[in-house]
This record gives C-alpha cells, sequence and structure tokens, in this order.
C-alpha cells in the first residue's frame, strides 16, 4: 500500500508545479508585455485568452485520459490524481472567462452581459463552465457521499461538456485551423473508448424521457 | 555581435556581378543544402527550418531595402511598432497563427514580379518588380488599421494612391468595380499547398472595390512600410491598404488588378457569407455575428494592464472623406 501513496504524491507534486507554474510565467509575460527572450507579446490579451482557454481544453483531455489508463495497464491508483486535473480544469475556465471578461471588454459590466446574451458561442461555454462547476463542488468527500449513486449520474454530464468545449473552441475561430480538427480527433476518440457506456446512458435518458 | 567593417573602396561581390546572376547563385546554393537537409527531414515546419538554417542573414536584412517618398505629416496617434506589425499577421497564405507568416520573412521570391492592370480599359499594362518603386511618386500615408477581430495598429505605409494607377489604365465606362488577385504558388505558400495549413479558405485569396472606392483618394497602393520595402508577411510586394474597412479587404502580394462590370467574388465573404460582408466598412454599430466592434484594443508596446481600448469610429474615423459614398445605403445591410 506504501508504494501507490508515493506515486500519487509525486504525481499530484509535478502536476501542481507544471500547471501553476506555467500559468504564472504565461500571465508574468502578458503583463510585461514581452517574452522571456525580450520579443513582443503581440496581443497579450488574445494570449492570456487562449491560453487558458487551450490549457483548460488540454486538461479536460487528459483528465478524460486517465481511467483508460489506469485500466489498460492496471494503475488503479492513477484513479486518485483524477479529481485534480478536473479541478484544473474548472480552474482554467474560470480563469478563461475572467481574463476574456477583465482584459478582452475591459471589466465593464454592461458589455460582459451584452456578450453573453448576444453570442452562441459563449452560451455553450457558459454551460460548460456552470456543468464544471457543479462537478467540481460535489467533488467534496462529504457532499459526494451523501449523493450516493446520483453523483456518479451527474459526473457523467462532463462528457457533455467535451463535446461543448470543442464546439465552443470551433465557433470561435475563423475559418477552420489545423489544430481544430487535431483536437476533434482526440474528442471523438476519448469518446469512442467510452461508446458501451454512453450508448447505455443515453439510452436509460431516453428512458427516463418517456416516463416523466 | 561581430561587426564587419567595409570601407568605401571595397567592393562587394553583389557589385561586380550583375544582380540577377548574383541572386540566383544564391538561390542555387541555398536549394543545395536544402536538398542534403530535406533527406534527413520531412514535414512543412522542419522544412521552413531548414530553409531558414540556410538562409543568409545579411542577405535578408539587406534585401529590405529603403525607399524614397514624401513624407506624411506627423500623426496625432502614436505608431505601433514596427517590430509588432511586421511579427502579427493574418497572410493565411503562411499559415493560420498570427506568428506564422513573419517565419517566412525573405522567402518568397518577389523579384521577378509582375502586376497585370487589366480589363474594362482601353490601357491595359504590366508593372514589373522595378516599375513598384520607380514608375509612381511614393508618398508616405500614416493609417489606422483596425481589424475585424477588434484590435488596430498605426501604421506608416509607403505606397501609389490607386487611383493613379487606374487612370494609367483608362478604364471605360462599362467598368464598375476592381478585383485583385493574391499571388497564387503553392510551392512558395505552404497555406495554398495544403488545405490544412491554409484554414480551408479558397485560394487565390480574391477581393473587390466598387470603382468609386478605387478611386477615393485614400485608397493606397502599398509597397513599403516604415520606410522599407514591404516584408513577405505584410504583403510584399505590393499591397491594398483601405483604412476605413476592416483589414481583410487589404488584399496582400497583389499579381492582378482587373476593371470589371460585376461586384466580383470576395475570398472571406465566400467562406462565411454571414460573417464577411462585401464592403466591409468599418462601423461600430454593425456587430460581427460572433464578436461586438463598437471597441477596439489598439496594440502598443504595453502588456495587459496597459492595453489602449478605444471606441471604434464610423468608417474607422475616416468618414469626412469616404461617408458620402454610402449615403444612401443601408450599412447593416450591406455590412
Amino acid at each position: 500500500m506504501k508504494k501507490p501513496q508515493y506515486k500519487i504524491r509525486v504525481t499530484k507534486c509535478v502536476a501542481h508545479l507544471f500547471l501553476l507554474s506555467l500559468t504564472v510565467i504565461t500571465y508574468y509575460q502578458a503583463i510585461i508585455g514581452t517574452d522571456l527572450t525580450g520579443q513582443y507579446i503581440n496581443d497579450p490579451v488574445k494570449f492570456v485568452i487562449h491560453f487558458s482557454g487551450m490549457t483548460g481544453l488540454q486538461v479536460l483531455l487528459l483528465t478524460l485520459l486517465i481511467s483508460p489508463l489506469a485500466q489498460k495497464f492496471k494503475q488503479a491508483w492513477l484513479m486518485q490524481t483524477r479529481r485534480m486535473f478536473g479541478l484544473y480544469v474548472a480552474f482554467f475556465a474560470c480563469l478563461h472567462v475572467f481574463s476574456f471578461w477583465l482584459f478582452e471588454l475591459n471589466f465593464q459590466v454592461d458589455l460582459f452581459i451584452e456578450e453573453l446574451v448576444k453570442r452562441p458561442y459563449i452560451w455553450l461555454g457558459m454551460l460548460a463552465l456552470t456543468l464544471l462547476l457543479a462537478l467540481s463542488v460535489t467533488s467534496i468527500n462529504k457532499i459526494r457521499a451523501k449523493m450516493g449513486p446520483n453523483w456518479q449520474k451527474l459526473h457523467n454530464w462532463v462528457y457533455l461538456v467535451l463535446v461543448l468545449v470543442w464546439v465552443h473552441f470551433y465557433w470561435s475561430v475563423k475559418a477552420t485551423p489545423t489544430e481544430t480538427l487535431i483536437y476533434l480527433a482526440i474528442v471523438i476518440s476519448l469518446l469512442a473508448i467510452r461508446h458501451k457506456k454512453l450508448l447505455k446512458g443515453l439510452k436509460a435518458l431516453k428512458r427516463n424521457e418517456k416516463i416523466s | 555581435m561581430l561587426i564587419k567593417k567595409t570601407s568605401t573602396s571595397d567592393i562587394s561581390e553583389n557589385e561586380v556581378t550583375p544582380e540577377n546572376i548574383y541572386k540566383d547563385r544564391r538561390k542555387i546554393i541555398k536549394s543545395l543544402g536544402f536538398l542534403g537537409a530535406g533527406a534527413l527531414l520531412s514535414g512543412q515546419s522542419q522544412q521552413a527550418h531548414a530553409i531558414s538554417w540556410f538562409k543568409d542573414k545579411d542577405e535578408e536584412k539587406s534585401a529590405l531595402k529603403a525607399l524614397k517618398y514624401q513624407a506624411d505629416e506627423p500623426f496625432t496617434e502614436a505608431l505601433t511598432p514596427e517590430a509588432k506589425i511586421t511579427s502579427h499577421n493574418n497572410f493565411y497564405e503562411f499559415g493560420t497563427r498570427k506568428t506564422d507568416p513573419k517565419q517566412y520573412e525573405g522567402m518568397l521570391t518577389v523579384n521577378p514580379w509582375q502586376l497585370n492592370v487589366d480589363g474594362l480599359c482601353a490601357n491595359p499594362f504590366k508593372l514589373n518588380y522595378e516599375d513598384l518603386f520607380s514608375k509612381y511618386p511614393l508618398q508616405e500615408r500614416i493609417y489606422r488599421m483596425r481589424c475585424v477581430e477588434a484590435w488596430s495598429m498605426v501604421i506608416p505605409w509607403v505606397g501609389i494612391p490607386l487611383a493613379d494607377v487606374i487612370k494609367q489604365a483608362q478604364p471605360n465606362g462599362q467598368a464598375k468595380f476592381v478585383a485583385f488577385e493574391t499571388l497564387y504558388r503553392p510551392e512558395e505558400m505552404p497555406g495554398q499547398k495544403s488545405r490544412f495549413a491554409g484554414g480551408g479558405i479558397q485560394y487565390p485569396y480574391v477581393e473587390g472595390l466598387r470603382i468609386d472606392e478605387a478611386m477615393n483618394p485614400l485608397t493606397l497602393l502599398a509597397v513599403g512600410l516604415y520606410g522599407k520595402e514591404l516584408p513577405t508577411q505584410n504583403g510584399a510586394p505590393i499591397r491594398l491598404v483601405v483604412p476605413w474597412k476592416y483589414g481583410f479587404k487589404s488584399i496582400k502580394s497583389i499579381t492582378r488588378i482587373k476593371l470589371v462590370n460585376q461586384k466580383p467574388p470576395t475570398t472571406w465573404n465566400l467562406s462565411a457569407p454571414q460573417e464577411y460582408g462585401f464592403y466591409a466598412n468599418v462601423n461600430p454599430k454593425v456587430d460581427h455575428p460572433r464578436w461586438s466592434q463598437a471597441q477596439e484594443r489598439r496594440l502598443g508596446s504595453g502588456g495587459l494592464f496597459s492595453q489602449n481600448y478605444i471606441p471604434t469610429l464610423p468608417f474607422n474615423g475616416y468618414g469626412e472623406q469616404v461617408a458620402h459614398m454610402y449615403k444612401d445605403m443601408d450599412l447593416a445591410k450591406f455590412y
């Protein structure tokens, strides 16, 4: 039992160090307006908005990769790092919205609300953020214990978050950069690994609809 | 840093060798090096690096020759730093990220160049590379540039009023529009070679103006920037600048200007007609479907907390010179 505990701690420690220092370095560069080699950060605002959004998406993909990896390589301890990664997804999503409001919209409340109301691609993003916050709050052990089997039901919505986030990303760019397609391929693969579970879940949803 | 001193009496190789032979020789040497590296590497980005390894830095620097021009009056707003103007570019022919085009600086062959001016006119003609800089008196024009993505710059262009070029062609009465076309050369433009690298838009890039817009004194064919000839990423050797319209109207690396009688197709309108219209006049009252156009961020040298947020002006502040051309039009409909 001792060994997995040690692995979990090291993994978490490395992840914290990496993600937090990456965030600090990125925002530091944007704040001073030049990168570490002294070159201009051309558009510091877009720089931090893209960073927080893309890192959030990447960590989400990583989070969803953990259970297939743990199963495939019989490394059950990996599952115990998953909550931390999931919470980082919510952290970057909040940072993303905050950066957009603070730096793109110059912290104007009316403009922020107007954008929330007017832009369908922002609705998707906000829906994803709301779900992520719900998942974060219910990740507290006490709440989780109280929820019983409903906890897993709620947390299955993470697959919807994945789809919403990708569509939000694709919708926000001009034309079709290669990047969006690469991410689509990863999203599809992550869903495909779980196709049995997802189909079962969808059927259950339909049944519930009929009953109600 | 190595500082090579040359006295004025020294003759360099490019002075004793005719320029075109000198350049060809360079090209052969470079392509030899490239072939060798190509055997080891594959993939586009690696190719780009392979070329830059063999790029002669001095040649690249001196390639941007200084221009002689009539200076503009001092501008009331601060100029965007040159380093920013030359490294923050939308030029999908060289990749979709704004930092991509700079990687190809100096790698587009601009000499020889041929710009065809033709269509519904009495005097169609061609301009070669030298003509672009010598046939017309060059003027400096300091203009605001407003991107449809809601950022903006202030740029000191050097160029030729488009009206001068069109007048020389002597358009006939049927010529109602002007169509522009960018160079199509996939072997030098990776975005044209691969759908993925080019963001999936159609190439060659095409743009258009109404003839009165083209003849407006503000409309410029730019051949230079900050007093030097244009670098690749800014649309070398000749590009359009229409300061009261969103940046995507200002087509780069033009090879054809054609006088036509119907509204010509335009690239971004073909790609997403509900988002990008033919006119694309800067208009704070007409939102892009995905974002507001009411304000813009002026890109300067500052960081996150020293951003310059300014309200966007109708026609990008050039209403006095251009609004009369649209006085009977519903600008929300003709966006």
